[in-house]
């Protein structure tokens, strides 16, 4: 598997920075199947901090899979089997005695289609200080504030935060999921396909909001648009079958691709 | 080649259209039985006990005379064994719907109690009451009182709560449950935040029809040896009581004709009860349907 940057004669400023970055995620070997289904083979991915990881590959590619596999909420699944390890930062999460709770506290998720919960906007946000144990009013109003403009929605909803979540336009309802990933102050965000059920000028909204973001956090994002993945992302990785085909600078796969399975993707010849 | 032979058709429509009819006529018969029987039972009931209605029949005992009859000590105690039995059974009701949905995981023990809690749902209430003699009142000493009674109530309509509360919680959409996970909340945190406040219309509303259930049985008082007649209200949970079916039954089984219209005002308190329960869990059901 081509996973790691091919040796080249001349390296782009780019790179080189990307290189001096920390790892935050190292998979190694990991595989996953669904009863027999082995949707996950072998990869071998070094997902660098402060970037925006793209994940695309046509559906039932297992990018979407392996994104869940970052936070474990593959296990809400009964029948999952794993094998192969996912350090983050330095601790293998899939090992035994690691405790889950822990780590979705570092690791925020935002989901395909909007999910808030059935609560006024501001108990959305505070959700999540508040199960770690923040009762103080005047800090949760901070957070939540600080989460609401995070998320560049605190100007459309700063007069409402005690109307339902529900009352809001899908676009706002996915930025308050969004805002309610920042509230837990986490290290990595992962995004699976956040923008599939947005209108286009929702859709540019939450792009222009990740390029914001990558300032303070690390992205992970699993699309199946791969205009969206060359505009927002700085590394992308191709997914196949479960495989990893190709992962290297997004400019790189997407003008020069090593592998002909994906210059035949990005090509839209299949997927 | 046409496969549809349209004069054919034309020929049959009328004794299609009539066959409709004749159908439409049948169900609306078979709807129309049970109402008008049951206006008849209303009818009967409210003219023969409408003049036994008063403030006094709230107020006194049972008496050998018709006209000083009251069910002071059955509403009464029927009002004592609700107050325990709602907790007892939404206790162990909820309780057990939320392992099974939340925390069981699939296998073969827990498909079998699944199974076989919805046959629980369908064994006579006398057999109930045969239990819970055995078991409540004579195994662990509980006597003939309330709190042998309530827990064999409870146990009796114990199925029906679990089975709305599992319906409830399990129509709470995953994507909640996820939403909440994700952020590094323990199942119990999700389950008292996100699950239980979605669920509880339905659990609720299933709840109260359980306990109406339960205020009109009267089979396991039998079985229990709940006396009829008694001149005095419960004073704690290990006190005997009567309840408001008891009485009713009580009367009804009396030679003289006027406990009959004794026994119809009786009816009339337990069904104006059982009405009120109702109406509260409809009230319910469609005041929180469906928020999300």
């Amino acid at each position: 598997m081509t996973t790691t940057v091919k040796p080249k004669i001349q390296v782009p400023e780019k790179e080189k920075e990307s290189a001096s970055r920390g790892s935050v995620y190292q998979s190694n070997q990991l595989n996953l199947w669904y009863d027999t289904n082995h949707a996950l083979k072998n990869i071998d991915l070094d997902i660098k901090e402060n970037e925006v990881t793209a994940i695309i590959g046509p559906s039932g590619c297992g990018k979407s899979t392996y994104i869940k596999t970052l936070n474990r909420m593959t296990e809400t699944i009964p029948s999952v089997k794993t094998s192969g390890e996912i350090i983050y930062r330095g601790k293998n999460i899939l090992e035994k005695g690691y405790r889950v709770e822990e780590l979705r506290t570092k690791v925020g998720m935002v989901f395909q289609k909007p999910n808030p919960f059935p609560k006024s906007i501001y108990e959305n946000i505070a959700y999540g200080p508040r199960i770690h144990g923040i009762k103080n009013k005047k800090i949760l109003d901070q957070i939540v504030e600080k989460s609401l403009r995070g998320a560049a929605i605190w100007d459309e909803v700063k007069d409402r935060l005690n109307e339902n979540a529900y009352s809001l336009s899908g676009g706002q309802q996915q930025r308050i999921c969004i805002a309610r990933c920042l509230a837990i102050e986490p290290d990595v965000i992962l995004m699976d396909e956040p923008t599939s059920a947005l209108d286009p000028i929702s859709t540019l909204k939450v792009e222009e909001l990740v390029q914001e973001l990558k300032k303070e956090y690390s992205i992970i994002i699993v699309t199946h648009n791969m205009q969206q993945a060359a505009r927002i992302s700085d590394k992308t990785a191709f997914f196949l079958n479960g495989e990893v085909i190709e992962f290297d600078q997004t400019d790189k796969i997407f003008s020069n691709p090593s592998d002909k399975r994906t210059e035949d993707y990005i090509s839209g010849r299949f997927g | 080649m046409n496969y549809i032979d349209h004069e054919s058709v034309a020929n049959k429509t009328n004794s299609r259209l009539l066959k409709n009819k004749v159908l439409k006529a049948i169900f609306l018969a078979a709807t129309m039985f049970g109402l008008i029987v049951l206006a008849i039972l209303l009818y009967r009931i409210v003219t023969q006990g409408s003049e036994y209605l008063s403030l006094e029949f709230f107020t006194s005992f049972a008496s050998r005379i018709p006209e000083n009859s009251g069910i002071k000590a059955a509403i009464l105690g029927s009002i004592y064994l609700m107050l325990l039995v709602a907790p007892i059974s939404m206790f162990l009701g909820v309780g057990t719907a939320v392992y099974l949905e939340e925390y069981a995981k699939k296998n073969k023990f827990t498909d079998f109690i699944r199974i076989n809690i919805s046959n629980l749902a369908g064994v006579p209430s006398v057999v109930f009451g045969l239990l819970g003699l055995t078991i409540f009142a004579r195994f662990f000493g509980l006597g003939i009182s309330l709190m042998a009674a309530a827990l064999t109530m409870s146990l009796l309509i114990l199925p029906i709560i679990i089975v709305a509360s599992q319906e409830a919680v399990r129509s709470v959409p995953k994507e909640l449950r996820d939403a909440s996970y994700a952020m590094g909340a323990t199942k119990w945190q999700t389950i008292l935040r996100i699950v239980l406040p979605a669920a509880i219309p339905g659990i609720l509303t299933g709840s109260i029809l359980a306990l109406s259930r339960a205020i009109g049985e009267t089979a396991p008082l039998v079985v229990l040896g709940i006396p009829t007649i008694l001149m005095f209200t419960p004073d704690s949970i290990m006190s005997t009581f009567t309840a408001l079916p008891m009485q009713i039954f009580d009367w009804t089984k009396r030679p003289q004709v006027a406990f009959h219209d004794v026994a119809a005002a009786g009816i009339i308190v337990l069904m104006t009860l059982l009405i009120i329960m109702n109406s509260i869990a409809v009230f319910i059901r469609n005041k929180y349907q469906k928020r999300y």
